[in-house]
């Protein structure tokens, strides 16, 4: 039987009980379900005291090529962000190619001892940094099969999501909009048509531009959000970072609690009985 | 003998490690991954790594990124 679609507006799913369940990722729980980058701050203080603010338990970083003979008193990003306390999500930023993404993981799970959850993101174009899907379905495919566990980047097409899901990817994380550009949930019923077949975790990764930007994602249904510019661009980052915390939080309560029906006309809230 | 390191040329001498090498570079206890011709190469084995003229050293860590 086909299930009826939903109205617009509200994201209740008929697969997806509005249980109070915490967010669980690779057979890992977090009490947090805002995901943050590490990119673009000032400095490392910044990035520390931001993602204190933010309350996450996952942060996503980038791996590159270490300067050789510079800086070597400059303190390290992971003992700021240490992987004792956090889980470090290292990701692919910058691949364009299934090949490159997949060495970049197998330099990350070296470089964090063994740690195998990786954010896996294949880019098409420098202009979108849109993702490439045959790219990032081939270099799922390779990774899963050496023991990642990987948490995708992708477009919101629900097809390529339930592919992705379907391959054993742990988390599908489709673009709200295009990285870095703060434009919000553009296509919000691409995002709910992903969340009622998901059974993996759903984030939003990219495209939040402020807290409503991410309150919007989390009334969809969404599991989590993953943002990093909408942080680190503020004017203060720290106090982005706490409004994003608190509109993630407010966002799943008001999925949880289920809101009221959208009405063309008006509904008066004071009784009518006993008018003077 | 000289070697490519993150896309440069350098010089190191005969024989040297992929240990002695990142001991020159004083990369201390920070943590950072190596390659070499596109193979990783586990820290474990650092230090009987020997390299060669023309090897192909790639040295990685973790930076900022979203």
């Amino acid at each position: 039987m086909v299930a009826e679609p939903q109205a617009l507006g509200d994201a209740t799913s008929m697969s997806r009980q509005r249980e109070d369940r915490p967010l669980e990722i690779a057979g890992k729980v977090y009490q947090s379900r805002l995901l943050v980058g590490t990119g673009k701050y000032r400095d490392l203080d910044e990035t520390r005291e931001a993602i204190e603010a933010s309350g996450a338990e996952i942060v996503t970083v980038a791996v590159r090529r270490t300067n050789i003979g510079q800086n070597q008193d400059e303190p390290n990003l992971l003992e700021v962000i240490s992987p004792d306390k956090y889980t470090i999500l290292p990701n692919t930023a910058g691949c364009y190619t299934a090949d490159d993404a997949v060495r970049t993981c197998r330099l990350a799970r070296e470089l964090l001892d063994g740690h195998d959850l990786v954010k896996l993101e294949v880019l098409g174009d420098q202009k979108t940094l849109y993702p490439n899907v045959t790219e990032t379905l081939s270099a799922a495919e390779t990774l899963i099969k050496d023991g990642f566990k990987v948490m995708v980047y992708t477009t919101d097409d629900p097809l390529v999501a339930l592919r992705l899901e379907e391959m054993g990817c742990v988390a599908v994380m489709p673009l709200g909009a295009p990285i870095g550009s703060g434009l919000g949930i553009t296509n919000p019923y691409n995002i709910q048509l992903i969340l009622e077949q998901a059974k993996v975790p759903i984030l939003v990764d990219a495209g939040v531009g402020t807290a409503s930007d991410a309150t919007v994602a989390m009334e969809l249904g969404c599991d989590g959000v993953l943002m990093n510019t909408a942080i680190a661009a503020a004017q203060q980052p720290m106090r982005m970072a706490k409004a994003m915390r608190l509109a993630i939080e407010a966002g799943r309560e008001a999925w949880l609690a289920g809101r009221m029906p959208k009405r063309l006309y008006a509904s008066a809230s004071s009784p009518i009985e006993g008018l003077i | 003998m000289n070697i490519q390191l993150n896309g440069e040329p350098y010089e190191l001498d005969l024989g040297a490690t992929l240990a002695t090498l990142c001991a020159q570079l004083e990369l201390g206890q920070s943590r950072y991954a190596v390659e070499v011709n596109m193979e990783i190469v586990p820290r474990s084995e650092h230090g009987d790594f020997a390299l060669s003229e023309n090897d192909k050293v790639e040295i990685v860590q973790a930076i900022g990124g979203g």
